[in-house]
């Protein structure tokens, strides 16, 4: 909903706290999550994924989830589908070129970064979608990521 | 949400010597202030009429630019007009604009364009469907522009596609992309050119001045992130035909910011498109005299005719040409990419 994710922005500062506590358990559990097996976990997952991140931030399930880059504005909800700045359309108010009563993704972005107080993240670059993904965990993505380059580390020792 | 290593940071390698000297490239490189236009691409399947465009401008411009369905009209292509001017000898930018075509198709076209003669390539998003004659149409966006740039990068320097495939030649290309320090948020806009520096662009064209203090602050800005030293920034300029045209753009072109002082001196002149003119030829010196700018990029919509007299009247060639009788940059112009 629109005007819950332009709170969760105006909130950005304490979400991403509450996240990142998240995060930590998430890995914490990884074992746990490895034995279940990744695969069976993926329907579940995927449906609180939604939930959660559909309620927060109107998350599209993208599947490879760039919010914490975003300054907890989703990039997928810019109609241009933009996830690397603002597109030189934004209006003299901020509002969306394509949607004009819709406040541009990338102005909340930024404001959203500066109350995480990491403006530095927002300047990084960020790939081209993988279409492949859309509508699968990202939660499960990064912990089974973590979980492979583990092994592999572990691996190599 | 934790995410940082799903994708990471996706850093592609700075070749800052990376050249292909073209036209374009070697008069910025020399430090002379550059000048480009735009042409207006034809409704027409007649070659004649690019060329009847590209005369009047080319006398002027160190490069001619062919949009890519810009404002999402349909008009002939950046790709068949690019090759054309490249076929007569012009130099000529080609824009790609992510709007239209996905991945596959843009990097085709510009393995296409290269072998046709095109080297230099202005990467944009593009504006939305929306604001087109065919409002109907499905909007792609693939890339981004900043994607765009990163993907053009690696298939000329590390000569590959983005699946890694190999490319037996890659396209020698002048990287080049947009900016708008004119539309909001203000204090992103040097972030987003840093962004677009890091993954590749060698050159920019802004979207219209028509707000000196605004380009000032922005350029304040960008010379302390020290970032006109890494890229030759080039500010878009071009006349407006009368105050009714500059309301109308105003309201229903993206990102094209006209202060209302400029429209009240339109409306207060009895010629309001010498005014207009006029207006554009101030813009011009007072850009020159800014430090960090390499060059105006000249947009006249439907008025290609004004823009070889638009340049004479701004005094650039002239200077330029003194340039060239005293054998050396002036300071503060001369600028080596990387070298
Ligand atoms: S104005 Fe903002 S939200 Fe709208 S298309 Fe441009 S970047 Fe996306």
């Amino acid at each position: 909903m629109y005007f819950v994710r332009r709170w969760s922005v105006r909130h950005a500062g304490k979400l991403s706290r509450v996240y990142r506590v998240f995060e930590a358990l998430l890995f914490l559990s990884t074992p746990l999550l490895k034995l279940t097996g990744f695969s069976r976990l993926e329907r579940p997952t995927r449906f609180i994924e939604r939930g959660a991140k559909g309620l927060l931030f109107d998350c599209r399930m993208c599947g490879q989830c760039a919010l914490t880059r975003t300054g907890l504005s989703c990039p997928m909800n810019c109609p241009k589908e933009m996830r690397n700045g603002p597109c030189g359309g934004v209006r003299p108010d901020g509002n969306c070129e394509v949607k004009p009563g819709m406040r541009c993704v990338w102005v909340e972005a930024w404001r959203g970064a500066a109350r995480m107080g990491d403006l530095e993240t927002i300047a990084g670059i960020e790939p081209p979608v993988d279409h492949r993904l859309w509508g699968r965990s990202s939660w499960l993505a990064v912990a089974r990521e973590r979980t492979e380059k583990k092994q592999a580390g572990d691996a190599k020792r | 949400m934790p995410n940082d290593d799903l994708s990471g940071a996706w850093t592609p390698t700075p070749r800052d010597n990376h050249s292909s000297r073209g036209r374009l490239e070697r008069v910025l490189r020399s430090g002379r202030f550059a000048v480009t236009a735009e042409l207006n691409p034809p409704d027409s399947a007649n070659p004649q009429d690019v060329y009847d465009r590209a005369l009047v401008l080319a006398q002027v411009c160190d490069a001619i630019n062919a949009t890519d369905a810009s404002g999402a009209n349909v008009h002939m292509s950046s790709v068949g007009i690019s090759a054309l001017l490249a076929r007569a000898g012009y130099a000529c930018v080609m824009q790609v604009s992510c709007r239209d075509r996905n991945r596959i198709a843009i990097q085709g076209d510009i393995l296409g364009a290269a072998a046709m003669g095109v080297s230099n390539l202005l990467c944009l998003t593009g504006d939305g469907v929306q604001v087109g004659d065919q409002p109907d149409a499905k909007p792609v966006f693939d890339l981004d522009s900043i994607s765009l740039l990163a993907t053009v990068r690696r298939m000329r320097d590390d000569g590959e596609f983005l699946s890694g495939r190999k490319i037996t030649t890659p396209p020698e290309m002048f990287l080049g992309a947009a900016a708008n320090p004119f539309a909001p948020p203000y204090d992103f806009r040097p972030v987003r050119l840093a962004k677009k520096i890091t993954a590749g662009a060698q050159f920019i064209q802004t979207n219209y001045c028509f707000d000196l203090p605004r380009l000032g602050e922005y350029m304040a800005r960008v010379r302390e992130m020290g970032l006109h030293e890494k890229c030759f920034i080039l500010v878009g300029v071009g006349p407006l035909a009368s105050a009714r045209a500059a309301r109308w753009i105003r309201s229903n072109v993206p990102g094209i910011h006209i202060p209302d002082p400029v429209i009240t001196r339109l409306e207060g002149a009895e010629d309001q498109k010498a005014e207009g003119k006029r207006i554009c030829v101030e813009l011009i010196q007072q850009i020159r005299e800014m430090d960090g700018i390499a060059g105006v990029h000249i947009m006249a919509y439907r008025q290609e005719e004004l823009v070889a007299s638009i340049v004479e009247e701004s005094g650039i060639l002239a200077a330029r040409r003194l340039t060239a009788q005293a054998g050396a940059p002036r300071t503060g112009r001369g600028r080596h990419l990387g070298d």
